[in-house]
């Protein structure tokens, strides 16, 4: 029997070989620190000497970071961006959907699905492939046109990327599932479960764990991709920050839109390393090298 | 004793390889069989068609009386009358020991999660792994998670047992723990087959041995029979090796 039974142990003194190794760790991290403070300090002055003190430096700042143009465009940058929010938003939610759906369909076996799978396969190829751009294009001016009808940017906006990103994404839940391990069916199989059962209790689930880095990634993506809309002609970020642009002749709304997108990203990057990170934690023991 | 398990002349083919030429096996109420072979004999093979994990090629399987090989039975109610273990543990390593134990009760028999997890506790209280009921399987020792997966196996009240080499995968100094629970379940009078190379385990606990080779039943009796004393050639060949 293995189970664990923590007994007391009698205070243990460090033998002096384990406490002489112990020292030279300390200094040798003291050292590392030392190293590193130095190489810091040297490519800050070479980035001094070569980028900052020039005659050009000033002109890029007054072009791209001029804190007064960023303050008067921040407002209307930011009113924007609330759309791009929207987009977001809602995309999330109708990718998640279809990108499931699709990649469930794929995953279906037997003769009578063959067409779906086909009809899903074409999707995800055709999808992946074409710039989005070119999706926005089609759809967001095509399906206006073809309807007659005025359809809310923040309706196309959303289409276009739920069009194009659920293509990734479910290729991403495909790869997900393929990589649970068959034995793992069969386990829930024997127990009874049906089809529907052990993909929703047993498969997804682990599959969604092996999944979370690459449709974190897509997520990323998405972010940045929902500020293409404002080809749509709807004023969000990007579109808000070209208007103050065009009337300032300055650069800098397109820098602070970016930045707006940028601490966006950034949320989410590290929520993917602390959640990879607790979900490696709770499922496997010991230490990985 | 009645009969509970009867299967007719199972065939079963991997694209050109046979790995079941007409079986016949049967298994009584409270009734231990042990399945013994080679590696690559069809043991493995014939529990997953017994339990319909894999579709037969041809023959019968009759559980009650009631042709469970028919198509057109309900294979999902099948399967949850049976309670199988594998070589590999298979434990969800996404769920908590009692998640794992209570899953077929939750979502196949719509028990209360209350309920079943009661039951489960109870059934871990008495392997010894209830204080291990909320950690993740991988926390587990080798032992420990195969016991889990009895466990696990037998939480819905299965009318049979398969164990498919459930020590195979395990260190020695572990395995003991685990034929223990096995035994444990056979004095209580639980239906069991199960494939395995434990032959001193067999000699023990079974009440039959079924020794397959090359996909046939080769010779089958009272373990005092086959495993001391074969009639057959092919028998004494295998077990031979064990002893050697």
């Amino acid at each position: 029997m293995t189970d664990p039974a923590p007994a007391a142990r009698p205070v243990r003194e460090v033998s002096a070989l384990e406490l002489e190794r112990r020292a030279f760790r300390r200094r040798r991290s003291q050292q590392s620190v030392l190293v590193a403070i130095a190489s810091s300090i040297a490519v800050a002055a070479v980035v001094w000497v070569t980028v900052i003190n020039t005659p050009a430096w000033s002109d890029v700042q007054r072009a791209f970071f001029n804190p007064e143009v960023a303050l008067a465009a921040l407002p209307r940058v930011w009113d924007g961006f609330l759309l791009n929010l929207q987009v977001l938003g809602l995309s999330v939610v109708t990718v998640g959907v279809f990108a499931l759906l699709l990649a469930v369909l794929r995953t279906l076996r037997g003769p009578v699905f063959f067409p779906v799978r086909v009809i899903v396969a074409a999707y995800t190829d055709i999808f992946r492939g074409l710039p989005f751009i070119i999706v926005l294009f089609l759809f967001g001016f095509g399906l206006p046109t073809l309807t007659g009808t005025r359809i809310p940017p923040i309706v196309l906006g959303t289409l276009c990327v739920t069009l194009t990103y659920s293509a990734y994404v479910a290729e991403v839940i495909r790869a997900g599932i393929e990589a649970v391990h068959p034995s793992q069916r069969l386990a829930a199989r024997a127990l009874g479960l049906g089809y529907v059962q052990t993909l929703r209790r047993v498969v997804l689930p682990q599959a969604l764990r092996k999944m979370t880095p690459p449709l974190m990634n897509d997520f990323v993506s998405m972010q940045k991709d929902v500020g293409l809309i404002s080809i749509l002609g709807a004023v969000d970020a990007v579109r808000a920050a070209q208007i103050v642009t065009a009337q300032t002749y300055n650069f800098t709304p397109y820098v602070v839109a970016g930045i707006l997108f940028i601490l966006l990203a950034i949320p989410t990057i590290r929520l993917t390393d602390w959640y990879t990170a607790r979900l490696r934690e709770r499922e496997q023991a010991g230490a990985i090298v | 004793m009645t009969t509970v398990l009867r299967a007719l002349d199972i065939h079963k083919a991997f694209g050109e390889r046979e790995v079941l030429r007409g079986v016949d096996v049967t298994l009584d109420r409270h009734e231990v069989v042990a399945l013994i072979g080679a590696s690559g004999s069809g043991k493995s093979t014939l529990l997953r068609c017994l339990n319909l994990l894999e579709p037969i090629d041809d023959g019968q399987i009759f559980l009650d009386d009631e042709d469970i090989s028919d198509p057109r039975v309900d294979a999902n109610r099948v399967r949850a009358r049976f309670g199988a273990v594998f070589q590999s543990y298979n434990l969800f390593p996404h769920l908590s020991v009692l998640d794992n134990v209570t899953l077929a009760s939750r979502v196949v028999h719509r028990m209360p999660r209350r309920e079943a997890e009661a039951r489960a506790m109870a059934l871990l209280e008495r392997i010894g792994l209830a204080d291990l009921a909320k950690q993740h399987p991988d926390r587990l020792s080798g032992g420990q998670q195969q016991r889990a997966a009895i466990v696990r196996a037998i939480a819905t009240d299965p009318e049979i047992l398969l164990l498919d080499e459930i020590t195979s995968a395990l260190d020695p100094e572990l395995v003991g723990e685990v034929l223990e629970l096995v035994r444990q379940l056979a004095v209580d009078g639980a239906t069991i087959l199960m494939a395995t190379h434990e032959m001193a385990f067999a000699r023990d606990v079974a009440h039959r041995v079924v020794f397959l080779d090359a996909g046939t039943i080769v010779e089958q009796g009272p373990p005092s029979e086959v495993l001391v004393a074969p009639r057959e050639q092919r028998t004494r060949e295998f077990l031979a090796r064990f002893t050697a």
